[in-house]
């Protein structure tokens, strides 16, 4: 269930999840649901900016990146809708294991980690929307790792 | 939102309020259960005493496209404490789309003793009131249900020819894209996928959240629903109706919205649904 190329820590929670049963792995979740942490307003303030929202997600997510030294990046998120936990719970996950990370790694991400993370029985709805708060974090990635001198 | 009763449904007594919920938590003979898309909400927090049906995991036949038989739903109702005498109102997240879907698994095995929590999870968790992560436990039941009867409720293909070959009613109840076959699926989810797309031809377009109302998730009033589904889309409730969507969950909201708030005397919810009819080999499509 791990991926060539990724960052380690996103490697070792799917080694970790690979073990857990259904109702652990929920536990799990949930444990990182309750640290998520939203956006600080040094970095963005309500209303949040549209371009910075997750397309096809249900729970209205949003997401930064912040530049740091060695050319990586900080990944921030909100999530609007209280019932979006799930959503919570993958934005706690991506920061805890892809922020910091270098730009290659988090761009070689596939999208089956969300079926890793979540179980393959999550809803198309759910699942496109989990997909698309990574593709947000990789977009991030991707014009980072463009610019000039990157 | 107005008080159930007044808002002119043909079978309020389907729904109950959150207050009643509230007032209800602790009266023998109800059992509460949530159903969710998001399967995180529930153990992250669920209305005291409320036990938990999920949608993959238990009402699916875990192999075989279909949902559970007779002797599953049994063992279901045994181990969630349900006689065939309970009250069992549901609620969910996504205004209560789940909770509609579960519902209507229930109605193949007859369990009409059933109720739907106005606004679901959105409503409870909006109006401050109480959710725990203590999961129940009741004791063992002995349930004895008949066998599933789909015919009343459930449409199989050769139905849905049958019925457009007698110029019955249909609704789609998916995204405008989706009915238009400009959109099919991600290419990340190649089982909820179809090789064709467009809409069963006749069908009208009628996306299933437009029966809810968008800020408390609870549903609309019958005039705001005639409005929709009668003057605007021109059904009839007298009229023979198929809903449908990609997988069948998202037309049971619009089946019960039917069925029990405006009263349409026959209808069914074509579970197979896109996925099915837009593989299928030489069946009619619209774009």
């Amino acid at each position: 269930m791990t991926h060539e190329g990724i960052p380690q820590p996103l490697n070792e929670l799917l080694d970790e999840f690979s073990f857990l049963e259904r109702g652990e792995r929920v536990d799990y979740l949930i444990e990182y649901a309750d640290q998520f942490v939203n956006v600080p307003e040094r970095v963005a303030t309500r209303p949040y900016p549209e371009e910075r929202r997750v397309k096809r997600c249900e729970s209205q997510a949003y997401v930064w990146a912040e530049d740091h030294d060695g050319g990586t990046q900080k990944y921030w998120f909100a999530v609007e809708n209280p019932q979006g936990i799930s959503a919570k719970s993958f934005c706690a996950i991506l920061d805890d294991t892809v922020s910091g990370a270098s730009l290659d790694e988090v761009l070689r991400i596939p999208g089956d980690v969300v079926f890793d993370i979540f179980g393959k029985e999550i809803s198309m709805g759910k699942g496109e929307g989990l997909l698309g708060i990574l593709t947000s974090v990789q977009m991030f990635a991707r014009e980072a790792a463009a610019r000039p001198g990157a | 939102m107005t008080d159930i009763a007044s808002r002119g449904y043909s079978n309020p007594d389907v729904l109950v309020s959150t207050d009643w919920v509230a007032d209800n938590l602790d009266t023998a003979g109800i059992r509460i259960v949530e159903s969710n898309e998001d399967q995180l909400l529930y153990p992250a927090g669920h209305i005291p005493g409320a036990v938990q049906v999920d949608w993959a995991a238990d009402l699916n036949d875990q192999l075989r496209r279909d949902y559970l038989n007779r002797e599953g739903f049994e063992a279901l109702m045994s181990r969630n404490g349900i006689t065939r005498d309970t009250t069992v109102i549901f609620y969910g997240d996504r205004n209560n789309w789940w909770a509609c879907y579960a519902y209507w698994v229930f109605q193949l095995f007859g369990h009409s003793n059933a109720k739907v929590m106005d606004g679901g999870r959105q409503k409870w968790e909006q109006e401050g009131r109480d959710l725990v992560r203590e999961v129940p436990t009741y004791d063992a039941t002995d349930y004895s249900a008949p066998d599933r009867n789909d015919a009343p409720v459930r449409a199989f293909r050769e139905d849905v020819l049958a019925h457009l070959e007698a110029g019955g009613q249909l609704v789609d109840v998916r995204s405008p894209q989706e009915y238009s076959g400009e959109r099919l699926h991600m290419p990340e989810f190649p089982n909820e996928g179809a090789l064709r797309g467009g809409h069963i031809p006749t069908a009208k377009s009628i996306p299933w959240a437009r029966a809810a109302n968008p800020e408390d998730g609870t549903f609309k009033t019958a005039a705001e629903l005639q409005d929709i589904y009668l003057n605007e889309q021109g059904l009839a409730p007298d009229g023979d109706t198929i809903a449908y969507c990609r997988i069948g969950e998202r037309s049971s909201h619009t089946w019960f919205v039917l069925t029990h708030l405006l009263g349409f005397g026959n209808v069914r919810n074509y579970d197979g649904s896109w996925t099915e009819w837009g593989n299928l080999v030489n069946v009619p499509i619209e774009k």
